[in-house]
């Protein structure tokens, strides 16, 4: 005989699970009493908001499934933002909950909430368990779920007494899961897969437009592989960011609203549009209609309802990224160059590269470059959401996938911070830097307990604007420079930091920039670094919303730097 | 804009009516009808939607639906030969005398049953398709329809073609 809260231990050792980011309460007590002398390890957040970005934050840079536990009523709904942040970027976490036993279910019981109810929109599936017999089952599923297909969050609510009941222990250990009605496809259609190398073969002008599924099938290779069989350009989302490297002479960078010139130039010339795990968001589209106008499209998707939701392609292929690429590589004859277009691309890079102005004064886009230099092909980088986040897309040198986390398709303001914590526990061997606004950060500042507690050495670089930048800018650029309720105080990060006791540093030079961010880097454990920058700089190129991607604007620079 | 009818087979469990509602209602999706109950499988029921929309649209249901975990097959029932037939109880004015003869006559015309009758109602049950429940609707309402309820339509395909089998 066992007990729920022992299967379900059992249950998470058995899928490999060796972290969990959690915050306790009245119904999981009976689960923290197990966790008491488990190998899994966890890791007390200040809210669990932050517990459910951590696992998230794990979950993008190791590629395995993150997880993340709270108790039910308030705990179970401060999960609801981040189960929909890994919605939307279809991250694999499973998040799991307690619950009032359930004799009390639906009674307004004290600390109930129907969080089933409320995750149902933005969670792959979710579970409650009535019967501890069940719960081996569910785990596996849950697990299964999350990780396969197009990947996403799965939540698992455990009422008390399942926790608690002892039952016999049910089924043998390799028990696979049976799902009627969940067959994810990942092989692609042969005769899709032909109509689109004939298309590629003909093309003339060929763009890729790659985005995080690429990432999340570990296709980069066979991706840079075809761009260079094909020599076509690539341009990424932000999501896709990384899938191929940043100095790689094919890289077009990201596209859309805050894409280069040149990938927006790139893809409204195209002839062909050869689209990868992605999902043509408003973001990247601007005006559908004059997305792409002379293109043909090849869609590639896990996930059918992506194709032709947004825009019709005219070879559709529902499949996994590395699948469909393996096979399509394998039709494509040695190298079938477009000097003409090649050229185009070219001058187009050489003569619209991203800049910003160089007048000796602190502009965030140098502390970010800087960061680079100093990186090289170390580090990971997490983001937090505005115009810190747009510039470190657009001027961080990435090598390499899963090295940029960010918060896509829901743009979370507080999640870069919590997630850096599930980066550092998902590589432990690489330096990890948070780019931040301070808006961003104070959203989960609380996590500076975490950090400080478990000696996690994450370094927050806070591109201190004492703005919701982002928000100004727009203020600044469609409403007349009204800026209604984005001015930020002036707020003291370094004093806040050691507080807490952990190491930080303010920064108000260009020239103190780089030795300030080597000091962060040797440092042994965490470090916040406030960055006083220019408050009202802008990120520019910038499609406005709904806009043609063709018509950007593209800001004023007294002098500037080439990329 | 047209009507399609959805068979949508799912697995037996609590909760998989408002997935699959939710669903419709997050994105967009109008509902005309929609009928539920269990079928010819064990642990498994049968949802039968109609859904108005543009191609686009009925193709994005069908792909939504498709997603949900336990849903286990969705077929367009429209697309093919299909039957399909919708139940309707009214509760109709209907006092001893004229009115009450009258309506009984309309009744007998649609092959409809007296299901009750009460000092001044009748209870109409009838049976067919939406023009059918809506022709029969139109002529008792000058009597007075106190009530009216609709079981939605529900459908299944012509010959031996079946949802499982996916033809
Ligand atoms: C939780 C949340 N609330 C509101 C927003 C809307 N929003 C997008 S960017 C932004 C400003 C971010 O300010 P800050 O973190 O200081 O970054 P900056 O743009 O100044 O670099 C806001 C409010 C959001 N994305 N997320
Ligand atoms: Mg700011």
């Amino acid at each position: 005989m066992k007990s729920g809260a022992q299967i379900l231990i059992e249950g998470l050792t058995e899928q490999g699970v060796d972290i969990i980011f959690g915050y306790p309460g009245g119904v999981v007590l009976p689960i923290y009493d197990e966790l008491y002398d488990a190998d899994i390890r966890h890791i007390l957040v200040r809210h669990e908001q932050a517990a459910i970005h951590a696992a998230d934050g794990y979950a993008r840079a190791s590629g395995k499934t993150g997880v993340c536990l709270a108790t039910s009523g308030p705990g179970a709904c401060n999960l609801v933002t981040g189960l929909a942040t890994a919605y939307m970027d279809s991250i694999p976490v499973v998040a799991i909950t307690g619950q009032v036993p359930t004799s009390l279910l639906g009674n307004d019981a004290f600390q109930e909430s129907d969080i089933t109810g409320i995750t149902m929109p933005v969670t792959k599936h979710n579970y409650l368990v009535t019967d501890a017999r069940d719960l081996k089952r569910i785990i596996r599923e849950a697990f299964h779920i999350a990780s396969t297909g197009r990947k996403g969050p799965v939540l698992i609510d455990l009422p008390k007494d399942v926790c608690t009941s002892m039952v016999p222990d049910v089924d043998g250990p390799d028990e696979q899961p049976r799902l009627r009605g969940y067959k994810p496809k990942y092989q692609g259609h042969s005769k899709m897969i032909q109509r689109a190398v004939d298309l590629l073969l003909q093309a003339k002008r060929p763009v890729i437009y790659a985005g995080g599924g690429v990432i999340s099938s570990d296709a980069s290779a066979e991706l840079v592989a075809l761009a260079e069989k094909m020599c076509m350009p690539v341009t990424t989302t932000l999501m896709g960011l990384g899938c191929i490297p940043t100095d790689h002479p094919l890289n077009l960078g990201m596209l859309g609203m805050h894409g280069t010139e040149y990938a927006n130039y790139a893809i409204t010339e195209s002839d062909l549009l050869f689209s990868i795990g992605v999902r043509f968001d408003d973001r990247v589209t601007g005006k559908i209609e004059a997305f792409a106008p002379q293109a043909k499209i090849i869609h590639i998707d896990i996930d059918p309802a992506e194709i032709g939701k947004n825009k019709q392609p005219d070879v559709p292929i529902v499949g996994d990224a590395k699948s469909v690429l393996s096979d399509i590589l394998k039709k494509i004859p040695e190298s079938c160059p477009h000097p003409e277009w090649s050229e185009k691309v070219a001058m187009w890079k050489k003569n619209h590269p991203l800049r910003y102005t160089s007048d000796g004064k602190l502009h965030p886009q140098f502390v970010i470059k800087t960061l680079a230099d100093v990186l090289g092909e170390k580090g990971i980088i997490v983001s937090e959401v505005g115009q810190n986040q747009m510039w470190t897309a657009q001027w961080f040198k990435f090598t390499r996938p899963r090295q940029w986390i960010s918060s896509g398709g829901l743009g979370t303001m507080g999640y870069g911070f919590p997630a850096s914590m599930g980066v550092h526990f998902a590589c432990p061997d690489q330096p990890v830097f948070v780019l931040a606004g301070d808006g961003s950060f104070q959203m989960n500042i609380q996590e500076l307990g975490t950090v400080a507690q478990y000696n996690i050495p994450v370094k927050v670089i806070v591109l201190n604007n004492q703005y919701l930048g982002m928000v100004r800018q727009w203020q600044q650029l469609f409403y007349e420079r009204r800026y209604s309720y984005t001015e930020l105080p002036e707020v003291h990060f370094e004093r806040i930091a050691k507080a807490y006791g952990i190491e930080a540093a303010t920064v108000r030079n260009a020239s103190d920039v780089e030795a300030a961010i080597r000091t962060a880097l040797a440092h042994p454990g965490p470090y916040v670094l406030d960055v006083r920058v220019e408050r009202e700089e802008n990120v520019f190129p910038m499609v406005p919303a709904g806009a043609n991607i063709s018509e950007m604007i593209v800001g004023h620079h007294t002098e500037h730097e080439e990329e | 804009m047209t009507a399609h009818i959805f068979s949508v087979l799912v697995e037996d469990s609590p909760g998989v009516l408002s997935r699959v509602t939710g669903l419709f209602s997050r994105r967009g999706f109008n509902i005309e009808s929609l009928a539920v109950g269990h079928c010819e499988q064990p642990d498994t029921s049968r949802i039968t939607i109609v859904v108005t929309g543009n191609d686009v649209q009925i193709e994005q249901v069908k792909k939504q639906l498709n997603k949900l975990i336990e849903v286990i097959k969705v077929l367009d029932i429209s697309e093919s030969e299909h039957v399909e037939r919708e139940l309707a109880l009214m509760k109709v004015r209907a006092g001893p005398g004229e009115a009450r003869s009258e309506v009984m006559q309309i009744a007998g015309i649609f092959r409809a049953k007296i299901i009750d009758v009460g000092s001044d109602t009748l209870v109409v049950e009838v049976t067919g398709d939406s023009g059918k429940i809506a022709a029969i609707e139109d002529l008792l309402k000058p009597y007075g329809v106190l009530e009216l309820v609709r079981t939605g339509k529900i459908a299944l395909q012509r010959g031996s073609a079946t949802v499982s089998s996916g033809r």
